[in-house]
């Protein structure tokens, strides 16, 4: 039986992706933990997370998850980073009056701003809260069978910018253009919610299960 | 292309089965708030609200458990409203798979509840139901103050200072309720909404008098709402919401289809 290991660090809700990845393979055993072992013995790890990224990074450095992610990363092994999972990856976030994150890639979390405008110049709500439109930006197995411009559901005031634009793997408008995926070996990492899109995002998390890591 | 406008059905339950009536044609219970969710997520609506009215504290673990049958089946945002005075409320709601939650009368009697809410569980799921009721007479500049106890009980707030005080405290969204129009099928008080969305910088959901598309259309286009709540149309097959999203879209309005 393989397994995921989905790591816990105290923030936020993870049933949600539990459910959802139980619901697309009920074969696969479902593991929330942060125990070190249990990560490094799961076969894919994700990296989930919500709320303000200063006590997101204090947890995962209190409880060692910095290192269990750097291990997962290095292992080789299919993993996932999910909204403030994936800003962690980052260098650094402007949230909070700024933040050192993981530095596993390079990249920025930026604010949208408080007088975010449309083409038409009219006011956007922060957070960008709801279902937007997905550009696939290269080809990846975790994009099977989801159609390019796909909507996706989410919920963040933050963006992440990626310095290296070929680790990009989907992007989203929003006022400005931002980074909403990550696909590098054996990383792939999202902006947006796929326990909570419906079937883009289960199609996602599906293609996930089945990954083998490799781009 | 960008981020589209929000249709949201509400189910009213009671003791896990929802009440106020739901009449789907092709469905085997329509009593079940899970079957129904799962019909609505199936046609296209962007979230769901849960809005528990159940009284006794028996009750409140059926809810608890109906919350969890619907997060393991419905993969979309799931909004749980009713009850909720304390932390202790949103932790067990959001461990049950709500992946927000609404405070309503809670925030009225103690509105740093929604500061030690939105400080420990995050701005994304606190979100804060306003009842709002027009109090200014014709002729005057329109003012609505903020109603509790289902629009009996009036506070002397004013609805729109209120509404900026939540977000200051750390709302993440606002439903806003117009009491005067809810279940008289007349239309969103657009004044209301369009006032509250273009004072605060986060998303609005009109709520509370929806009797046909265009009403929808107006809440969004005039209200400026970011999404639009709605249960009587829907549970009654009046619309389904495809046609709604439909009209939306032939009216300029960007859905998620």
């Amino acid at each position: 039986m393989s397994s995921i290991a989905v790591i816990d660090y105290g923030m936020g809700n993870l049933h949600s992706v539990a459910k959802a990845l139980e619901h697309v393979n009920p074969d696969v055993e479902v593991l929330v933990t942060a125990d070190p072992q249990a990560v490094r013995d799961a076969d894919r790890v994700l990296l989930p997370g919500v709320g303000a990224i200063r006590d997101c990074m204090a947890e995962i450095r209190r409880l060692g998850v910095d290192v269990e992610v750097a291990e997962a990363i290095r292992s080789g092994k299919p993993f996932l980073g999910i909204c403030v999972g994936f800003q962690a990856l980052m260098d650094f976030s402007e949230e909070n009056g700024g933040v050192d994150c993981l530095g596993e890639f390079a990249g920025r979390v930026n604010f949208f701003g408080n007088d975010l405008r449309d083409a038409d110049n009219q006011t956007l709500k922060v957070p960008h809260m709801g279902w937007n439109q997905v550009k696939q930006a290269k080809f990846h197995p975790l994009w099977q069978g989801i159609e390019d411009n796909s909507r996706f559901y989410f919920v963040h005031s933050y963006y992440v910018k990626l310095a290296q634009s070929e680790q990009v793997a989907g992007r989203c408008e929003y006022g400005v253009p931002f980074d909403v995926a990550l696909a590098h070996k054996n990383v792939f990492a999202v902006q947006f919610h796929p326990e909570k899109s419906q079937q883009a995002g289960l199609k996602l998390l599906q293609n996930f299960l089945s990954w083998d890591g490799r781009a | 292309m960008g981020l589209a406008k929000r249709i949201i059905p509400c189910l009213d339950v009671e003791n896990g089965r929802v009440v106020k009536g739901v009449k789907f044609l092709d469905i085997r219970d329509a009593g079940d708030p899970v079957e129904i969710a799962r019909r609505y997520e199936q046609q296209g609506a962007d979230e769901i609200t849960f809005l528990d009215i159940t009284a006794s504290h028996e009750g409140r673990e059926t809810t608890v458990h109906t919350v969890e049958r619907m997060a393991a089946e419905v993969f979309i945002p799931l909004t749980v409203g009713g009850g909720i005075r304390a932390c202790e409320d949103i932790r067990r709601m959001l461990n049950a798979g709500a992946d927000k939650v609404s405070i309503n009368t809670a925030a009225v009697f103690n509105p740093d509840f929604v500061q030690e809410a939105a400080s420990r569980f995050g701005s994304q799921c606190i979100v804060v139901a306003i009842d709002a009721k027009k109090v200014s007479l014709p002729g005057e500049v329109d003012r609505w103050e903020i109603f509790t106890h289902g629009g009996r009980k009036p506070t002397g707030l004013d609805a729109i200072e209120w509404a900026v005080k939540m977000v200051d405290l750390g709302a993440g969204e606002i439903l806003l309720t117009s009491m005067d129009q809810d279940g008289m099928k007349s239309g969103f008080d657009l004044g209301v909404t369009r006032a509250i969305s273009e004072a605060v910088h986060v998303p609005v959901i009109a709520s509370g008098g929806v009797g046909n598309l265009d009403h929808l259309v107006d809440g969004i286009l005039e209200g400026k709402a970011d999404a639009v709540l709605a249960a009587s149309i829907f549970h009654f097959n009046e619309y389904s919401i495809p046609e709604a999203k439909l009209y939306m879209q032939s009216r300029g309005i960007e859905v998620r289809l």
